[in-house]
């Protein structure tokens, strides 16, 4: 038998999951703009219905131009199904609603961006999951966390928004001697930077809007199953290995195999919450995934270059990127991202919590806004903006300390980037 | 032969290839992964006799269902097993006694002595895989689902004869 030829990175980011459209030979991705698709006659519809055939029924769960999406980042992370959905909040809130029950507990390291802190204190809580925090830089301290409620573990690859890299391999192996299944946020890191499924990750989460959307222009979000935790073999986790009730009976780890997970997702979760993504913005995403090799290059980049030149500013304290060669995570970084230590970065200002307002309000090419991985540079001051709602412990935990400002810097001329922030630190 | 994966090739030439299976193992009960298999491969073109000793007699889908694969008075192409792993030895016998060309192994299936003794008799063998869902992913329509193909083609997918979202498998990559 042949080898078949493995394509590279950057053909899967132009080409998984797409080819021309049958009906027209259309070539890029048509947007089906459709809520609903006809049936051939009861029986199709029926079988649709329960999935005993694939095709499309609806578009709360599922389009064809969502579906490329799905293959396209699924592919790029090595997975063996993806689905979209509307953002990354619902993406967590889907996987975490598929694997918990009321009573349930997860640990999660305390390094995480904003949103998603808020999310699993109090959204989380309400449904009667229970968040137990563990240290993102001492992989002990999850299992130290560990409970027989324990149902998941979840980290960030890269963590928002303080440069930090997991060590991934290390939680990993806590969560598999738990028997639970290892959930990894990569939306700093995009599979070009970091995949998780090759350090031991089970389920992969993304925010589209970030990195792979890339162009700061759709919310998205998706789900990654890597197809490698043994849901029969568990037991605990009865969505996927007990007969579901809504599908007469199918067991959805048996008749799926090894995507049963991002079926469960969209066929349960999606189906009865409803986040789905607009096929416009699964449009809009799918093509700027298609250039993702080249951009997140770009960022690590001139990211690299941005923070060697903070770093050396004199109203800088401190610079926390991981692609510094003095940076606590450059091991980890060379290890885990070993192409860059991604676009987003954090330095504290020797003014303080007045000299991050100031500087922000001082750029003129910086857009002073709540994001990150857009084409355009961007710059926000957590502590009176995406991390409001935390506690000043909370706060300083996650690296969002009042002097503290955070950039995702952008495909810019590098130049014309350093310029700006030279101009802006100039009056702070 | 390495049957921790196979080619697209490999599995694309066996399901567009050959055209009569006996799926052993089948089951009435509408849950059952079986069905779901033995429904969709009929829909797709292939003629598909269910084996089953303790449903001898009845009917699955319009088939009749046989007690064994020596019952069958067709020539069959392709042994498809569900059943446990230990059982695959003696159905294999059974298929190289018959004629088949093709043992497939269903999902968690895998008797790598039952493939071997196969093999050595001049059949393919495929194990932990669904036919259902190899032309599923083969044909494009398990895309719908977001799974991953892992196939890439610049070529037009093969609608099938009549209806809506009914794909067929290419025969050339």
């Amino acid at each position: 038998m042949t080898v078949e030829r493995k394509p590279g990175f950057n053909t899967l980011a132009i080409h998984a999951g797409a080819q021309p459209d049958p009906a027209t030979g259309a070539r890029a991705t048509p947007i089906y703009q459709t809520t609903s698709f006809v049936f051939d006659d009861v029986e199709h519809a029926a079988a649709l219905f329960n999935l005993e055939t694939f095709g499309n029924i609806y578009t709360r769960i599922g389009n064809p131009t969502q579906a490329v999406l799905e293959e396209r980042v699924a592919a790029l992370e090595g997975g063996t199904a993806g689905l979209a959905v509307a953002s990354g909040h619902a993406a967590q809130a889907l996987v975490f609603h598929t694997l918990l029950e009321p009573g349930d507990e997860f640990v999660a390291a305390r390094q995480l961006y904003g949103g998603s802190i808020n999310q699993f204190t109090h959204a989380f809580k309400k449904c009667g999951w229970e968040v137990r925090w563990a240290d993102t830089t001492d992989p002990q301290s999850f299992r130290a966390a560990l409970s027989p409620k324990t149902k998941a573990i979840f980290v960030e690859s890269i963590a928002n928004p303080g440069g930090i890299v997991t060590d991934l391999e290390a939680v990993a192996a806590v969560a598999k001697e738990a028997g639970v299944p290892f959930v990894v946020d990569n939306t700093l890191a995009t599979p070009y930077l970091t995949r998780p499924i090759e350090h031991g990750a089970d389920i992969i989460v993304h925010s589209l809007t970030k990195f792979l959307g890339g162009h700061g222009n759709s919310i998205g979000g998706a789900i990654v199953d890597c197809g490698t935790f043994d849901w029969l073999k568990s037991g605990r986790y009865p969505t996927l290995s007990a007969p579901c009730p809504s599908y007469h009976g199918i067991t959805l780890a048996e008749t799926f195999g090894n995507f049963a997970f991002a079926i469960a997702c969209r066929v349960l979760g999606l189906r009865d919450l409803g986040p789905a993504i607009s096929p416009f913005n699964a449009f809009l995403i799918l093509t700027g995934i298609e250039t993702l090799p080249l951009r997140m290059q770009r960022h690590c980049d001139n990211a690299l270059a941005v923070a060697i030149w903070l770093a050396r500013h004199d109203k800088i304290a401190w610079v926390n990127y991981a692609g510094l060669p003095g940076n606590q995570f450059h091991a980890l970084a060379k290890r885990y991202c070993p192409k860059g230590a991604g676009a987003v970065l954090t330095f504290g200002l020797k003014g303080a919590y007045d000299a991050g307002i100031g500087l922000v309000s001082n750029v003129k090419l910086f857009s002073h806004l709540a994001n990150i991985g857009d084409t355009r540079s961007l710059i926000i001051h957590p502590a009176s903006t995406t991390h409001r709602q935390l506690t000043d412990e909370q706060l300083v935990r996650a690296g969002a300390g009042p002097e503290v400002v955070r950039l995702s810097v952008g495909l810019e001329d590098v130049d014309d980037i350093i310029a700006d922030l030279d101009q802006a630190l100039a009056s702070v | 032969m390495n049957h921790d994966s196979y080619s697209d090739a490999y599995i694309r030439d066996i399901l567009a290839g050959y055209r009569t299976i006996a799926m052993v193992g089948a089951s009435p009960n509408t849950s059952r992964p079986s069905y779901f298999a033995l429904k969709y491969l009929k829909q797709k073109g292939f003629r598909v006799i269910p084996v089953n000793p303790g449903q001898a007699g009845k009917e699955i889908l319009g088939e009749t269902v046989h007690a064994s694969l020596a019952d069958i008075q067709e020539k069959v192409d392709i042994v498809d097993i569900f059943r446990a792993s230990d059982a695959a030895l003696d159905i294999a016998r059974e298929a190289i006694r018959i004629g088949a060309k093709v043992v497939w192994m269903q999902l968690g299936v895998r008797n790598d002595e039952a493939a071997r003794l196969a093999e050595a008799a001049g059949l393919h063998v495929v194990m932990n895989r669904c036919p259902k869902i190899e032309y599923g992913r083969l044909s494009g329509e398990l895309g719908w689902a977001g799974v991953n193909s892992r196939m890439l083609s610049s070529k037009r997918p093969l609608l099938g004869a009549k209806g809506v979202q009914h794909r067929m498998l290419a025969t050339k990559t």
